[in-house]
């Protein structure tokens, strides 16, 4: 494959000098050897050095780089050029829901209360023992699908229920970490930390829509993780 | 000149990463006021893509003691190891594991229940006979799921982070004390000196000074470029690690995990050619030896594809369900930048710039050493460093896969107690702030905000990777190191003196990647003016004057050069400090010769 341009459309936003946001267009020249989005991004940013975006490990694993592309929320460095339809424009925007900061660039203080809340760590009272805490290989399994989540932010602002509710909804990605300490033999606090999501909010405000799952770009299943939270709560009620 | 104001901590830690994460948790957790301070969200760090593992040797699935991880490492080092320091870690690995278990760290387990454990490159048994199973793993995201149990145990310690804050310089006063660092908060603008007692740098690597990197963009070598500038010695600089198996093109690691798990490296004539150059150990042999194996192949004409310009690594003989068990991480990282599922086909893969094995000179407490006076390891006073950005020295001329994660652990938890005990020993009020040594980080900015027809930050940053990359690369030649040492000073100056189009206060990323330049073309000529002076060929250091012969056996030079390099930037001067030999409890592990 040789050079090709591709066209941009990415939303601006500087409040030390902009009053509102606004669309540029820009086109950069990518080379075959530029895979991803994120790789035609830093050909852009060579080119106009005031676009503003996170990036850091560029292989899907550090959680810097979500951005709303093409109207959906993935990370710039797993996102293929090849996906892109030609001749129309690139679109992106920053992540919904959350307060831009700058350009591509929001504030996650939100996202980030509502991780913290679920207490993501664990909670074990007996005196640490010499060896490890040990575990079945089939109880490590539960966690699999829960502990590899990067805490990008794409599933909780593709939720419309974080939208709403951004600081009495705990949001996908809070409530699979929640999940992932429930699930955990080696955790103790099974009961309060359903205790802290009986509400008609923390929890209960996953209609289901099932937008994180189409986010995440770990592949991860935050509406099976709630729904297992779910199940719980019910069975203990009765 | 901008305005600063100034706050004031017991401790500071600066980055977030594994090791600033480990030593948070020893300083929350006994009380004291620290800051720590990080360019991205503690759990974006570079740690988060470690993948195979920690090393321990717990022996699980095996009989295993750290001695024999002790003589491999030293062995790995090719001797350029500090022995104390490598005991240290080796003694304290089991601790150090076991906490992060009881922190939460989901770890792979074995049917009994224990952590699970792989074999690496170069960790044996008894003393070099067979490989051994030592890397505690979490599949392969060992680094991940470290890196986020940390930061885990850090929320639930109430640790005070400043995210998003970049530090620019070391404050230190006449007497050479470490009295804190200057930072600059990223969403603003804004400049504050962070006063401290105690200062720890855990900065992590300056693996961008290469073109082709396994480091993430953020791994530009502050800590480094900060200590540097403030007159500290940068230790050992020459010697960079080339990871076998980075996705060629691409850069994005593979880890020797694959190999541990049974992964093959083969040519184009599909051979398994580490068995010639490694009989023993093969594919297992130490990350140096597979690297210069490998570039040996590719420049004899034996790579693969329509260039000839990788190898593959085939673990399609693998079962389908141990991948998708142990490596299925690697299986999406071949899908994403190779186009390859592994499950079937093999990996194309090259030797990619990977680790730091120098960095900011310390000893195992974690203090940072330098030569004043008499002595040429005289600590620092109120100065730490723990993790990629030190030099304990454990890893020498050439790191073990494993240790880098260890390292962090270890000795970002003995930084966090010697801080600790400073601050509890010997309680005393801060020293007065000198005003001269905030202004220089300030007029740093300064230059940068008001500089006209300067040189471009892409293409200066472009020039010096590609100059690091031609120059020192996996072979070095007598030739191009004294020629990379004219050119990279030319980059240098270029460094100094670049131009941005972004006048913003706010999130000013153009602002951060012109000072990230200016830490990371330090750190590229370190490397360049270390690796051109040291005229023998040692672990990753190998150059074309220096070959393999039977006075020197692989180019070796002990008679001359079993000592660290110390580089200072004032006057671009080297001096050199000798490698300690003796152990703290067991006999020294005697010069030899090393094969796999």
């Amino acid at each position: 494959m040789s050079n090709r341009t591709l066209q941009f459309k990415i939303y601006r936003y500087d409040p030390d000098k902009d009053q509102k946001p606004y669309m540029q267009e820009i086109a950069v020249e990518v080379e075959s050897t530029d895979r991803k989005l994120l790789d035609a991004m830093v050909k852009l940013k060579a080119k106009d050095d005031s676009i503003a975006f996170r990036r850091s490990c560029r292989e899907g694993v550090c959680g810097s780089d979500a951005m709303n592309i093409n109207g959906r929320n993935g990370l710039a460095c797993l996102t293929d050029l090849t996906t892109f339809p030609e001749g129309k424009p690139i679109v992106l925007r920053p992540l919904p829901g959350l307060p831009v900061i700058r350009d591509l660039i929001v504030d996650m203080t939100q996202f980030f209360k509502q991780y913290h809340s679920i207490k993501p760590y664990l909670i074990n009272n007996d005196p640490p023992p010499e060896t490890e805490r040990l575990q079945s290989p089939e109880d490590r399994e539960e966690l699999n699908g829960l502990y590899e989540c990067i805490l990008c932010a794409c599933c909780s602002t593709s939720c419309p229920s974080f939208w709403w509710n951004p600081d009495k909804f705990v949001g996908p990605a809070g409530l699979l970490a929640a999940y992932r300490f429930i699930a955990d033999t080696r955790d103790q606090a099974t009961s309060e930390r359903l205790d802290n999501l009986e509400d008609p909010y923390r929890l209960f405000r996953c209609h289901t829509i099932m937008n994180c799952v189409e986010a995440c770009p770990k592949g991860l299943n935050p509406t099976k993780a709630i729904g297992k939270i779910k199940d719980m709560m019910v069975r203990r009620a009765v | 000149m901008a305005k600063y104001s100034v706050r004031t901590f017991d401790a500071v830690i600066v980055g977030a990463g594994g090791a600033g994460l480990r030593a948070a948790i020893q300083l929350s957790e006994s009380g004291f006021k620290t800051a720590v301070l990080t360019k991205v969200f503690p759990t974006r760090s570079h740690t988060v893509a470690a993948q195979g593992g920690v090393a321990a040797s717990l022996g699980n699935s095996e009989e295993d003691h750290w001695h024999w991880h002790m003589y491999d490492t030293v062995k790995g080092s090719d001797w350029l190891g500090d022995q104390d320091a490598i005991e240290f870690m080796c003694r304290k690995a089991n601790e150090c594991v076991i906490e992060l278990e009881h922190y939460g760290m989901p770890f792979d387990r074995t049917d009994s229940g224990r952590i699970y454990q792989r074999p690496f490159g170069g960790h044996m048994s008894n003393f070099g006979e067979k490989p051994v199973r030592r890397s505690c793993a979490a599949a392969d995201r060992t680094g991940h799921a470290m890196l986020h149990a940390m930061y885990q145990r850090n929320v639930k310690a109430n640790t005070q982070f400043f995210i998003e804050w970049m530090a620019l310089d070391l404050i230190r006063d006449a007497e050479g004390a470490v009295l804190g660092v200057t930072a600059m908060d990223m969403e603003t603008g804004e400049v504050v000196a962070f006063h401290s007692k105690t200062t720890i740098f855990a900065t992590g690597g300056a693996g961008r000074i290469f073109y082709s990197s396994t480091n993430a963009f953020i791994n530009t070598g502050d800590g480094l470029g900060m200590a540097a500038r403030a007159g500290i010695p940068l230790e050992d600089m020459e010697f960079w690690q080339f990871h076998p198996t980075g996705v060629a093109g691409a850069g994005v690691l593979i880890t020797e995990g694959v190999r541990g798990e049974g992964g093959i490296l083969r040519n184009s004539a599909g051979e398994r050619f580490m068995e010639r150059y490694a009989p023993n150990a093969k594919d297992l042999a130490s990350r140096d030896v597979v690297s210069r194996a490998m570039t040996t192949e590719i420049n004899e004409g034996r790579g693969c594809g329509p260039h000839k310009d990788f190898v593959l690594l085939d673990i399609s003989h693998l079962d389908p369900a141990t991948i998708m068990k142990r490596l299925p991480g690697i299986r999406e990282i071949a899908i994403q930048f190779a186009g390859v599922d592994c499950i079937k086909e093999p990996i194309p893969v090259v030797p990619t710039a990977h680790y730091q094995m120098g960095g900011i000179p310390t000893n195992y407490h974690g203090q940072v050493v330098v030569p004043h006076g008499h002595s040429k390891s005289a600590v620092v006073p109120g100065f730490y460093a723990a993790g990629e950005c030190a030099c304990a020295s454990v890893h020498g001329a050439n790191r073990l896969g494993t240790n880098s994660l260890l390292d962090l652990l270890v000795f970002g938890k003995s930084a966090g107690e010697s801080a600790v005990d400073e601050l509890r020993n010997s309680p005393k009020a801060h020293k007065p702030l000198p005003q001269g040594e905030i202004e220089r980080a300030l007029a740093r900015v300064d230059r940068i905000d008001t500089q006209k027809g300067g040189a471009s930050v892409h293409e200066t940053q472009l020039e010096m990777r590609r100059t690091m990359q031609k120059h020192a690369g996996v072979f070095r030649f007598s030739d191009l190191l004294k020629a990379g040492v004219e050119k990279i000073s030319d980059v240098h100056k270029a460094a100094l003196s670049t131009e941005i189009a972004d006048k913003s206060k706010v999130f000013n990323t153009a602002r951060v990647e012109a000072l990230e330049l200016e830490n990371l073309i330090e750190v590229a000529v370190a490397t360049m003016v270390s690796a051109e002076a040291r005229k023998e060929s040692r672990g990753a250091h190998v150059r074309d004057d220096a070959p393999d012969t039977p006075e020197h056996p692989n180019g070796r030079d002990d008679a001359n050069w079993l000592k660290h390099t110390l580089w200072y930037k004032e006057g671009n001067r080297l001096d050199y400090k000798s490698v300690k030999l003796t152990p703290l409890t067991v006999e020294t592990i005697a010069l030899k010769t090393r094969a796999y």
